[in-house]
């Protein structure tokens, strides 16, 4: 591990910022505004929208500080290898965040929905049969589950060709062709925000035509919780990879030092992955 | 060789360094932050002990005394949240930022600027939970457990305590990324993993175990909320949930998150004992590889804490030898103490004393978690005094009282001034006898049936009550004494020595002076 200290032989420390704690009060707002606007408090409104515009103001300022250093080239080795283990570590945390949904997901079918059919229930719910899918033995609607081989699968399809044009950018980039990394970064943005609009779509269908609501009984808390998430993760990917494009445009980048780059990508991958389980385990199985 | 760059290629600190409230608020300096750490964890536990004292008054007799049922329900939940997420956690993260960069040779963490956020987020935490009080239909008396479905019916100072949970969390999960990544990317040429001090390994492992924990917590809070609000069925029969999906998700971070507390703790003894019985530290591979098993086993026995909740009894009995399991490492660990100090050329300064309560105290918890985890016994404790007795001597004697002997210890090298040694005795001391006053008794209470949670109990629990009810009075005017001892060392202290502990060999003792300079280690240190 001592190999990769002080390569550069120096440190590298950042000078006092005033971004934490401006991003600390957007949270303070976000966190005051959240708990009054699920309780429909007014002020809830303006505290999140306030709160929303301090953490937009803080995000241009800190990325973009951030980005003015690394480009003046007073980062070494070293914090190159910092962000390295940092991004690793965070994209560990989301993992584990998304677990807690699947775990919620597998406890439900293999579990809670089997026993509330069993022999102990049966005079409370006789007819229920807790086969997935399920809403549960209170739920008297019927809904019908999104088919994975329709828009899902289109959908596996477009993230997937996603991974793929983001890795021809890289490859553009560390060959110092400028034009091609534009232009398959411009083809990931494009495959990404079609992926959410395909999924807006497939949303509005299945509330409109097949029953299926977020109310839906665990079937439809965990459908929608699952790939909302997912979804939600995509949009920040597609703000990410907007950054990235840029910073490319602005020149950006060295062909052996661009991390900012590596990072979205892969956040991206992750978001990539995540997609292929929710396929499998939502939508197919 | 080397120097230290800032953005403005400044080396004179006081030019452009801000100064008054803004140094603090605009810091990226590890020891600005692990000061502020310190100081709103010691904050934290101000307010979480009156919460505290709230609880044991209203106990101090049976019927009701001084505050209505949902008020000492909301008491007991905050008191909790406060004293876990407030002020022991905090307390570790500040000595690790304090330490860690000094005991691995580098100039400061890994991410500064974000290390300034992970603590500028608990504010904003602490400011939502104390707030949670004051909202219509008061704080949110749930337990700290949050368990569902009471939590889907709370009113909405729960979804304040949710939000608090959320910036906490994240909180937790940008300080345990900046950790890590210091000690394996900073540690100066030379400074291999099997060296840095077990304080740090401790906190490798600790951070691990925050960033894989913590986003299920958040996951966990996140299904109560749009329970509560979006018409999801989680926790819902009705919907095909079960109200025991929430526990098995809280408890995979709950018991996880024990040792989160308990780890770094296991650190800061693990340099004290070794400075004052002038001896290295006995078996410190073995303490690495016992704290990583117990990290990698406190995954696999979370549903210890639900044997009544009517699961399999293979299950039961799966979770009870698996948690079991976890007393081998930490035997070895207590075994590895007690061998330091075996022959060791003892004195009994503050520091060694309050590592001695928790060596003696610590055990203790253990050996009542282990009676707890035996499932026939456990149905009969279960949420008893008995387990409140048990996770205090852990938390309290364990966590809090490793943490104050770790305040005795570094306040020399951080201030550059001596505490009294005297006061630093008679803290000790009072902390120690209060606390076994306090929470011995209720061991006795829990084996008698005495329900946790509960502001009113039958006649026969009024005496111990009453002890434990004047223990605890006790134990927090002792800490008054202890905020006394600190602010007058800070003020008034005599001049401490580079190296004030001789037996202290690690590198914040040997290579910098007391208090260090504002960038630990301009240059990385020549290590033997």
């Amino acid at each position: 591990m001592a190999s990769n200290t002080h390569s550069a032989g120096h440190y590298y420390l950042p000078a006092p910022s005033k971004w934490p704690i401006v991003a600390a009060t957007a949270m303070l707002l976000l966190g005051f505004g959240a708990a009054f606007t699920v309780n429909q408090m007014t002020v809830g409104y303006v505290l999140l929208a306030i709160g929303f515009a301090v953490l937009v103001y803080m995000l241009f300022g800190w990325f973009g500080t951030v980005a003015r250093e690394s480009e003046s080239g007073v980062m070494n080795e070293q914090v190159d290898v910092s962000f390295r283990w940092g991004m690793s570590w965070f994209i560990f945390s989301e993992v584990m965040f998304f677990a807690a949904f699947f775990g919620a997901l597998f406890y439900v079918r293999v579990f809670s929905a089997p026993w509330l059919a069993d022999i102990e229930q049966r005079l409370l719910w006789p007819d229920y049969g807790g086969t997935w899918p399920t809403a549960g033995p209170a739920f008297k609607e019927q809904f019908t589950p999104i088919a994975a081989w329709g828009l899902p699968a289109i959908n596996t399809l477009l993230l997937l060709t996603s991974g793929v044009t983001i890795t021809f950018a890289h490859w553009a980039l560390k060959e110092n062709k400028r034009g091609a990394l534009v232009g398959w970064l411009i083809a990931t943005i494009a495959l990404g925000v079609t992926f959410l609009f395909v999924q807006i779509y497939e949303y509005g269908h299945a509330y409109s035509d097949l029953n299926l609501k977020l109310s839906t009984g665990v079937f439809g808390s965990t459908f929608f919780m699952l790939t909302g998430f997912h979804g939600f993760h995509v949009t920040v990917g597609c703000i990410m990879l907007c950054a990235i494009l840029g910073r490319s445009i602005a020149g950006h980048f060295k062909p052996e030092d661009h991390f900012g780059f590596e990072g979205v990508a892969w956040y991206w991958h992750f978001v990539d992955v995540v997609w292929l389980l929710l396929f499998i385990l939502v939508y197919w199985l | 060789m080397s120097a230290v760059l800032d953005t403005h290629g400044q080396h004179d600190e006081h030019a452009h360094h801000p100064s008054g409230i803004m140094r603090w608020v605009t810091t990226t300096n590890h020891k600005d932050i692990g000061t502020m750490y310190l100081w709103f964890s010691f904050t934290m536990f101000i307010v979480g002990g009156i919460m505290a004292l709230v609880i044991r008054t209203e106990l101090f007799a049976p019927g009701m005394q001084i505050v209505d049922p949902d008020r000492f329900n909301a008491m007991t939940t905050y008191h909790g949240l406060i004293m876990v997420f407030g002020a022991i956690m905090p307390a570790f993260v500040g000595f690790a930022n304090w330490l860690i960069p000094m005991q691995i040779g580098a100039p400061d963490m890994a991410f500064p600027r974000m290390n300034n956020l992970s603590f500028w987020l608990l504010p904003p935490a602490a400011l939502l939970l104390i707030a949670a009080q004051f909202v219509p239909g008061g704080g949110a008396g749930v337990g700290w457990t949050m368990y569902a479905p009471l939590t889907v019916q709370a009113p909405m100072s729960m979804d304040l305590t949710i939000f608090a949970v959320h910036i906490l969390g994240m909180s937790s999960i940008m300080g345990s990324i900046n950790i890590i990544t210091t000690i394996f990317n900073m540690r100066a040429p030379g400074m291999g993993m099997m060296r840095i001090p077990l304080f740090c390994w401790t906190w490798v492992i600790t951070a691990f175990l925050l960033i894989a924990v913590m986003p299920v917590l958040a996951g966990a809070v996140t299904m109560t909320l749009t329970d509560r609000h979006f018409g999801t069925a989680f926790f819902n029969a009705a919907g095909g949930g079960d109200p025991v999906l929430y526990q098995h998700i809280f408890w995979f971070f709950g018991h996880p998150e024990v040792y989160i507390i308990a780890i770094p703790a296991f650190g800061v003894i693990s340099q004290i004992i070794p400075a004052f019985s002038r001896k290295p530290l006995f078996g410190y591979t073995s303490m690495v590889y016992a704290t990583a098993s117990i990290a990698v086993l406190s995954f696999l026995v979370w549903a210890h804490h639900m044997y009544t909740v009517g699961m399999p009894v293979e299950a039961q009995l799966y979770f009870m030898y698996a948690t079991v399991l976890i007393a081998v490492p930490t035997g070895v660990k207590v075994f590895n103490w007690v061998a330091t100090i075996w022959r060791g050329s003892l004195t009994f300064e503050t520091p060694m004393l309050f590592a001695l309560g928790f060596l003696f105290l610590f055990t203790m918890g253990g050996f009542t978690g282990l009676v707890l985890s035996i499932v026939p016994i456990d149905v009969q404790l279960h949420d008893t005094y008995y387990v409140v007795a048990h996770f205090h001597y852990v938390m309290v004697a364990g966590a809090l009282f490793s943490a104050f002997g770790g305040i005795y210890f570094w306040l020399p090298k951080w201030t550059g001034r001596m505490y009294n040694e005297t006061l630093g005795k008679w803290h000790f001391w009072l902390s120690f006898i209060f606390f076994n006053v306090t929470f011995f008794v209720q061991h006795f209470l829990g084996l008698a049936g005495m329900p946790r949670r509960i502001p009113d109990y039958s006649l026969q629990f009024a005496e111990f009550n009453v002890i434990s009810s004047i223990g605890a009075w006790g134990f927090g005017l002792a800490q008054i004494l202890f905020l006394y001892i600190v602010v007058s060392t800070i003020r008034s202290g005599k001049p401490a020595e580079q190296r004030q502990w001789e037996g202290a060999d690690s590198l914040e003792w040997t290579h910098l002076p007391s208090p260090p300079p504002y960038h630990s280690f301009e240059t990385p240190p020549v290590l033997r």
